[in-house]
Parts: structure tokens; sequence; C-alpha cells
């Protein structure tokens, strides 16, 4: 069961070969024992869960055409608001908040019958691509646990990789979906910014944040991302477009398919053993019948420090709310009204968030604007037009999700720079809106997973996982789990 | 570009985060290498570039003048710091 | 004094008169206890987010069709950073570099001379820089709390029309004529209640001076939240006179945002703004730009009433008002509306007789009852009804001030019917004022004889003496050609 897919739990449960009260049972279970070890999740509430379990067996949802995921658990990263549970974003600031309302996805995830089981640990405020920067201790890589799970849904990736839920949320503002799926086997998808609402999101960088699915297949992120997007008013930046069904072409072969190769993802900065196994999968794509053309993002380069300049100067203003006023850490002496916003702030913020404020604060502040901001904001046009330019020449692009395999706690963290470059990769679709994915394809230094990244074009999602989908139909990276927790 | 000792205090308060002198060192060194790693922009030529501030091209989508929301306050208050006669507290503001 | 040259620019806050707040659907309806109308979105909690609420955009243009300036086809709305308690993200949304509504300006009146050597007036055409749509903050309660402040976020959201003008302005006087002149045109066109007391309209002054003849201008301090127009006028003439004090003393103007206390008459700095700013302004992530097309600005063109200065023009060309009375009845969209009634029930002939109604008895029993014209006693068609006795010789103009007075202290419903009660009605029958002509003369010969020997005087106690015998129901005109008759001629 641990180990089932999406279809295969669906149709167990509608066969009533197990209740949804049995399966969340199995995976509490399993998290009691596991997570000890892992600290993937930092909220867990067996009571609620199964309350949801019991409930969804009663809805008369499990087996219905129109649920297909109805009585399925799943688990959200601690960044969506939770009614009734804590929702504290990896913060001390939120230690103790518990939202009044759910997240958008949320609601429609449990609309579809689905059950929590808890919230995941991340980055604090998904800032870090490691998980060290989470106020609740960091995650521990299921496949080595001195390595990191990669950051910032790193609590997601080590729930999934562990088999401590089927299928988990996730966001993605620079990676923070997709390099964490690389780093531990996993498959993630970030949409096309504006597919998924970002109502009770807590907010990192608004015009980059996007939640997507975290599964183990191509074909579970395309049933989970089927029943988390959609329209919604309450999101100004929500899409109002059609229902589209991600699932509906990943039977359809791949012969004729163009991968767009960008020179500058395979030239140095990425590891050898990274290197050796994408070959080895653009090699399998091209025996699928696909064939493979040599693109270029001439801006790429810049997307790393266009993104440490946008990022942060949007989180420096989206984290102002946290002033300890009306919920939130408040500091427990203080002078005047200054002194407790700013005793409040620096107790309740770690170093990374603390970090990515002060650079937020700075690009943004009078005299600085133009040279920075407004400069970072235009170099984003040009490495959003590169891709417009890429793909007239081919219908998806690949190339690596990370430069490396999981590095050791530590090793990073160091040096904020070093730690920025491990999303080299990634950022640049955060800056286009382009949707990007990330699949298991091998394993490199240390036994370590590797991920493949796809891009895909604008609203192109479906085509990405049907090319995901393919490849898993003939390779079993995506099915590995670690020896020591089967 | 290199922020001085003051440029790190001035941030620091904009932000109302307080850095204790020792961090304060620690901070600036920090931020001048992330600085210095996003320096590398400067040199690329963005004349005529409109900027993106939106990773989507679409304009503001408007909302109906209508009263959809009831008093939570209770519910709401029930995770602040500090309360009184249904108004939040802080301390005395001095105009 | 009289070196010193008074430069003034305001930038006032019109809460506009939609339902919701303008980025979330709580209600804005004033006076509720503290926090029950800031829902998710206004206070911030995590994760909530903005979503512009239409109706605002729509008193944006409406407010820029009326003063001719340019309504922006895309327009950004940008976030301001300060940290401040009543701001509950931290920045307020706002706009910035692209403002919906750009340019136009408004005529003003400008009251010159004083009371002793006679009141004029001059026109002035003040510019608008811009307006632009912002969200209220909350409101700090400062009564004592064990030394705390109190946080009241009910206000917070609700939609705002930020108006700022050009430096344009030369005295208090002319100041407050502006304020004035929108306070009037924003209640005119629907888009604010006008309320001061309520603060849904709030006037800050930037308020400079400098040696006549000098092109740059001086140093500028704020006056914030100037909240009557008599604070207004107060706190400039205030400001102004301490601030050429100061240059004259030597010592130079330091930009500033002050207060004015109406207990001192006085104007003081800000604690709280002592710190230096710097906004951080930057396109708000979580909202689009603003687009508006020609059709939209049509539509709300369309649904739009004529404005103050067609109106007037109607009312020269149609009525025959002079300018000065035709600004009157426009002065207010209450007066307007009141004035088009009236008219509109006793005929357009009757138009003059009544605007003249309304100018003087009306106006003048309103302002001494302190009572706004939405809230006469007598109502449009009841001064109507009055008029229109008057133009058909029912009553004279002396019986129409006690009809008025009937009606003001609700005598009756109507002008007829207290004429009817009160027996009011003019005495035109010729036979009837005849024999009273013959009584009066009988019971004075005294007066007939002074008229006889040339005294004019003596002809006018006569009629006095018709009319009081007649309660002053004869037709006054009726009683002259009467008498002459019978006197002989």
């Amino acid at each position: 069961m641990i180990n089932s897919s999406l279809r295969k739990l669906s149709a167990a449960l509608a066969a009533r070969k197990i209740s949804a009260t049995e399966l969340a049972t199995l995976f509490l279970d399993r998290i009691e024992k596991l997570n000890p070890g892992l600290n993937a999740y930092i909220t867990l509430d067996r009571a609620k869960t199964l309350a949801q379990a019991q409930a969804a067996d009663a809805s008369g949802k499990v087996g219905a055409q129109d649920t297909p995921l109805a009585g399925i658990p799943l688990a959200h990263k601690d960044i969506f608001c939770t009614k009734g549970w804590r929702t504290s974003c990896g913060s001390r600031m939120l230690e103790n908040f518990v939202a009044p309302y759910d997240a958008h996805v949320v609601e429609k995830l449990a609309a579809a019958g689905m059950v929590t089981l808890g919230k995941l640990n991340m980055d604090e405020f998904a800032m870090g691509s490691s998980n060290e920067s989470s106020y609740f201790g960091p995650v521990k890589n299921p496949w080595d646990t001195a390595r990191v799970p990669g950051g910032s849904s790193g609590g997601s990736a080590a729930a999934i990789a562990a088999r401590l839920a089927p299928v988990a949320t996730g966001t993605d503002t620079g990676g923070s979906i997709r390099q964490p799926a690389a780093l531990c086997g996993l498959t993630g998808l970030k949409p096309t910014y504006g597919v998924v609402s970002r109502y009770g999101m807590i907010a990192f960088a608004s015009s980059l944040d996007q939640a997507g699915p975290m599964a183990k297949s191509a074909e579970d992120c395309a049933l989970l991302l089927n029943a988390m997007a959609g329209f919604d008013p309450r999101d100004s930046t929500s899409l109002e477009r059609p229902a589209e069904d991600y699932a509906r072409d990943l039977e359809q072969p791949l012969a004729g398919l163009r991968i767009g190769l960008p020179k500058e993802f395979f030239g140095a900065g990425m590891d050898a053993d990274v290197r050796a196994v994408v070959d080895a999968a653009l090699a399998e794509y091209r025996r699928l019948g696909a064939t493979t053309v040599e693109v270029s993002l001439p801006n790429s380069g810049l997307s790393v420090p266009a993104y440490y300049v946008i990022a942060p100067a949007e989180a420096s203003s989206n984290l102002s709310r946290f002033d300890g006023v009306r919920y939130g850490y408040r500091a427990p002496e203080y002078g005047d009204l200054n002194d407790m916003y700013s005793k409040s702030r620096a107790q309740g913020f770690g170093a990374e968030v603390k970090r990515r404020i002060l650079i937020g604060t700075y690009v943004l502040s009078h005299g600085y604007y133009d040279a920075y901001y407004l400069k970072a904001q235009k170099i984003r046009r040009l490495i959003a037009a590169d891709f417009q330019r890429a793909f007239e020449n081919c219908d998806v692009i690949m190339g690596p999700t990370s430069p490396s395999v999981a590095f050791a706690f530590g090793a990073k963290s160091a040096d904020p720079v070093q730690m920025y470059l491990s999303d080299i990769y990634t950022i640049s679709t955060n800056l286009a809106g382009l949707p990007g994915m990330s699949l298991p394809c091998g394993f490199g230094a240390h036994d370590m997973p590797v991920g493949l990244q796809i891009i895909g074009s604008w609203f192109g999602e479906a085509k990405m996982l049907q090319a995901a989908h393919q490849y898993q139909k003939v390779t079993d990276w995506h099915t590995r789990m670690p020896e020591n927790l089967k | 570009m290199s922020l001085t000792p003051e440029d790190v205090s001035r941030i620091a308060l904009l932000s109302r985060i307080e850095l204790s002198p020792a961090e304060r060192e620690a901070t600036r060194e920090q931020l001048n290498g992330i600085l210095g790693f996003i320096e590398q922009l400067q040199a690329v030529d963005t004349a005529g570039i409109e900027p993106m501030a939106h990773a989507v091209d679409v304009v503001q989508r408007l909302r109906p003048d209508v009263v959809t929301e009831t008093d939570r306050r209770a519910e709401f208050q029930a995770v602040a710091p500090e309360t009184e006669a249904g108004l939040y507290l802080v301390p005395k503001v001095i105009e | 004094m009289s070196q010193w040259e008074v430069v003034i620019g305001l930038e006032t806050h019109a809460q506009l008169q939609t339902k919701s707040k303008i980025f979330s659907g709580s209600s804005i309806a004033f006076g509720a206890e503290p926090n029950l109308q800031a829902n998710a979105v206004d206070i911030a909690l995590p994760g909530v987010l903005p979503v512009l609420n239409r109706e605002a955009v729509v008193c944006a243009i409406k407010f820029g069709l009326a003063i001719g300036a340019s309504i922006a086809p895309r327009s950004v709305f940008a976030r301001k950073n300060y940290f401040y308690p009543d701001l509950p993200k931290g920045y307020q949304i706002s706009q910035f570099e692209i403002p919906v509504v750009q340019g136009g300006g408004l005529a003003i009146r400008v009251p010159q001379g004083d009371f002793l050597r006679g009141v004029g007036e001059q026109e002035k055409f003040v510019h608008l820089t811009r307006a632009h749509l912002e969200e209220d903050a909350g409101k700090s309660l400062h009564e004592d709390f064990h030394g705390r402040t109190g946080i009241d976020l009910n206000r917070a959201g609700t939609p705002l029309l930020e108006i700022v003008t050009e430096p344009d302005m030369r005295s208090s006087a002319e100041a407050v004529a502006y304020a004035r002149a929108l306070h009037a045109l924003v209640q005119w066109i629907g888009i604010c209640d006008g309320n001061m007391q309520e603060g849904s309209f709030r006037c800050d002054a930037n308020v400079s001076v400098r040696p006549f003849g000098q092109k740059e201008f001086g140093t500028r301090r704020e006056i914030k939240n100037l909240n009557s127009f008599r604070f207004m006028q107060q706190a400039i003439d205030y400001e102004v006179h301490w601030q050429i004090n100061e240059i004259e003393e030597g010592r130079a103007i330091r930009q500033a945002t002050v207060l004015f206390d109406p207990d001192t008459g006085e104007t003081r700095a800000m604690r709280s703004k002592e710190d230096a700013h710097d906004y951080r302004y930057f396109p708000d992530p979580d909202l689009l730009p603003l687009e508006i097309d020609a059709a939209w600005i049509a539509e709300v063109k369309a649904g739009m009433p004529e404005l103050p200065q067609a109106m007037q023009a109607r009312f020269q060309a149609d009525y025959g008002l002079s300018a000065y009375d035709a600004a009157i009845v426009t002065a207010s969209r209450g007066m307007a509306d009141y004035f088009v009634t009236a008219v509109a029930a006793a005929g357009t002939a009757n138009a003059k007789t009544i605007a003249n109604w309304i100018m003087g008895e009306l106006a003048a029993r309103l302002n001494r009852n302190d009572t706004s014209i939405e809230d006469s006693p007598i109502g449009a068609t009841q001064l109507a009804g009055l008029v229109m006795r008057i133009a058909d010789n029912t009553i004279s103009n002396n019986i129409a001030k006690k009809v008025f007075e009937a009606l003001w202290n609700g005598e009756g419903q109507s002008a007829d019917e207290i004429i009817e009660k009160q027996g009011l009605k003019q005495i035109t029958d010729t036979g009837a004022i005849d024999s009273i002509i013959a009584e009066v003369l009988a019971a004075n010969p005294k007066s007939v004889e002074e008229y006889r020997a040339g005294k004019e005087k003596a002809f006018n106690a006569l009629v006095g003496q018709a009319m009081k015998a007649t309660k002053g129901k004869a037709n006054p005109q009726q009683v002259n050609e009467l008498l002459k008759k019978k006197l002989g001629g």
C-alpha cells in the first residue's frame, strides 16, 4: 500500500479493499515510527486525521467519478494555512499560529475528499535550499540522513521518499519543489504562474511563488494537480482558464517530441556524476522517439543574481506583517513600540530570513531602487524572452534540476551565495512564470538520486507530464525507495 | 558597492530588526558578499527594456462591490498577543 | 508681512462611498464596534490577498471626468512600506508612479475684501496634479489602556481617493475656497459623503512662504488631518505667521509634518514622523495593472449627473438667472436638487422667484437653525406651491412670508392648506375693498385732509390702514388704485 500509486489506492478504496480510515492509520503508524529520524512532519494530530478519514468513508465520495482522490491521505507543506492546525511556515514567528482559515489549495483537496496526515517541515518562510533554516530543525534526507533533503519543500520530499505520505503539496519560488524532488528521488511539478491559487499560502515572493504537487510519479502529479488547480477569485493573479485534465496526454507516445537542451545548462558547474545520469536519460528519450536540439538561454546566468534582488525585495515587504501586533511572536520584553517591533522580529525570524529582509530592504531603498530592483526586473524580461525564443524550436526544455546530488549538512550553510547557486537551473522558470518539473533519472555520487528537469512552455503542464510519464513507463527510478525504510 | 556599518544600521532600522553590535558586523560581511554577487547585473545593457513586475501579462480583475465578510473578531483575536475591549494593544504610540 | 508670498498645496483624502472595502469584502459602515469590520485581508493574516473593488475605480473615473483630467488607460498599484500599528501589512497599497487620474483642475470663487468694505468674489483655477486610489489605515486610540494604545482596524482598507493639487493657492482663503469646492464636488458626483466629523474628507496642507518675486519655493511644512474648514483657515494662518517669524528671526524652516491643535490654535511637529522615512515604493506583485478602456469611461460618463458648471450655464440661459444666482443654487448637490425639483413643480417661469426664495428666506432660516437644505422642514415642492400662489396673486409677498413661517413650523402640509385654513387669501373683490376704503376714509378724516393738502405721506398711511383692516390680505396694488380713485385722483 505505501508504495501504491494514486490510481491503485483509489481503486483499492473504491473496491472497499481498504477504508480511508485504515489507510490513514497505516500511514500514521509509519509516521510515528519513522518521522523522529527524519523530522519531515512538524505537526501531527491523529484525532483530526482520523476524523477526516472517517468523514471520507462516510461521504460517498470514495469511488465516485468526480472525486477520484477521495479517501487518499496527503500532507501539506506548512506554508499552507489550515484551519484548526498550526501553520508555522517553519518559523518561530508562527510557532503558535493556528490559522483561522484554509488555503484555497487545502480547501480544494479537502473538497476532493483527501485526508490530511499533518503539516510538513520546510525552510523558514520557504527561504532555503537545504531545509537547514527551519526553526524546527532540519529534515533528513531518507536516502542518507547525513545529507540534506533539499529545500524549501524538504519535509514534503522526505515524507514521500520515506513513504510517510503518498503525495504532498509543495511550493516553488526558485526551485523549492523541483530541487528537493531531485535530491530525494521524486517527481514534483511547479505549474505556470497563476494556475494554482496563492490564497492562504504564506507569501515569500508573490510574483514568483507557485504551489504544486509532489509525488512519486508524473501520473500522481497530474492527478494531484487536477485537484489543486483552478480559478480563485480571492487571488488577483489566479488565472481564469477552462479546467484542464492534466492527465489527458499521459499515454500519448513521444515520437516527434522536440527536446531543447540549453547549452548554458550543460556547461561548467554541473557535477560529472549528475551529467552522466542526465545524459543517459536524454538517450532514453531519443530511444522513445524524441529528438534533441540545442537551444540557447543566453541570460540564464543572470537568473540567480536577478532572483536575489527580486525575491528578497518582495519578501522584505511581504514579511512586514509579522510585527507581533495581531498574531505571531511578540518579544517578552521590550521598551517602546519600535523596540517591540525590532525585538519581536529579531527573535521571531531566523538568520536567513533576516538576511533576505535586509537585502530586500536595501535594494528597494531610496537611491538604489533603479540600480537594483528595476534593473533586475528588466533582466527578468530578458530571461523570459530567451525562453520564448527557445520554445520556437522545441516543445519542452530538459536539463539537470540541481548541479549536484544532495550535499551534507553544513556544507553550504556558511556561504549564502554558494547555497543560492543550488537553484541555478530552476530559478529562471520562476522568473519567466513557466512550468517546470523534476523527475528521478538515476543515481549519482554516494548513490544519491539525480533529477531530470523538464521545463514547459506557458501552460505546457500536460505536455511535460506526458514526457515524464512516458519515460517512467520504461524506467523504474521513480519506484525506488531507500532500502532501510522498506 | 560595499555597505558601511551605518548602512547596515539604517537598513536594520527600516526593517525593524534589532542587531547586536556583533551581529551587525557579521551581517555586514554577509550582505556585502550577496551584494557583490548581485553586482554582476550592472554590467548588462538593459536600455529600452520594459521592467517585468509580474510573471504573467494579464490585467487586474475587479471584484463586485459586495459585502461578503461577517464578524469573526473573536476567532481572529484568539491568536493575538494582547487585546482588550476588542482592540489590539501596543506600547503607547506618540504622534 | 506683505513682502512674503504664501504658497499652499492641498492633499485631500476622500473616502469613497462604496459598500465594501477597496481590497476586501468587509463593510465600510462607520461606527461599528472596534475590529468587527476588520477581516482576514484587513488584519493582514498570513496568506490573504487583495482583490480590487470595481466600484472604487468607478468613483475615480467619475472624479477624473468631473475635473477634466485624463484617466490613465493603465495604472499601477504600489506598496508604500512603513511600520505603524494601524497599518497591518506593514505597507499601504497606493498608487505611486502611474496614478489613475492625472491633471485636471477646479474653478473656485474666492471671497475678496472684508465685511466692512464690502464682499466680492474672484474666480481662480486650481490645477490638480493627480488623484490616486489607495487604502485607508486603521485608527490608534490613545485613551488609557494601562498606558497602551489600542488599535481598531475597522477603517483599514476603506477606499480613498487622494487628490493632490499643484501649489496654486496663495492664501488660507483660497485654500478653504478650494477645499469647499472640492467638498461640494465629491458629494455632487456621489463618490464621497463629505462627512468631515467622521473623517470622510480630510485635508493635509503643504504650506511654505517665499519673498514676492522669488521663483523657488520655500521649504514646506505639511499640516496633517485638517477636518474642518475653520481649522484649515486657522492652522494655515498660524503656520504662515510662524514660518515668517522664523525666517525673519534668522532661523531656517525645516521640512516637517505638523499637527494643528484646535485648543491652542497652534501647529506642532509630529514626533512619530521624526525618523527619516524611506517608503521603498514598488509595484505590488499581488495586484496586476489596472486597465480602463474608453468604453468603460463612456459608460461611467453616461451615468453621471450634470456637473455644476454645465448646470449653471443652463440656468443662466434657460431661466435667466444671473451668474451669481446660478452659482449659489448649484453650490451643493442638495441645493441644486432642491432648486431643480422646485422649478419642475412650479414651472420655469417661476425659476427666478424660486432662486430668490432659496437664497433669501430659506437660506437665512436654514442658517439660523444650522440645518442643511437636505433636512429643510420646507420641501422643494412646498416652496414651489408657495411661489405659485404669489405668481397667481392668491397671496402677496408679505403674506407669503407668513405662509413660509407657517410651513416651517409645520402648521400645514402645503401653502394652499395654510392659506385656506388661516384665511390668508388675498382680497381682490373690488366691492369689498371699496367698502373697506370707505370705512377707512370715514375713520381718518385728518389723513384725508393732509393728503388733499399735498402730503403724499398721508396717502401711505391710508393704504396702511386699509391693509391693516384686511389683515394684509387685500391686494396692495388694488388698494392703491381704488384709494386714489376715491380721493379723486
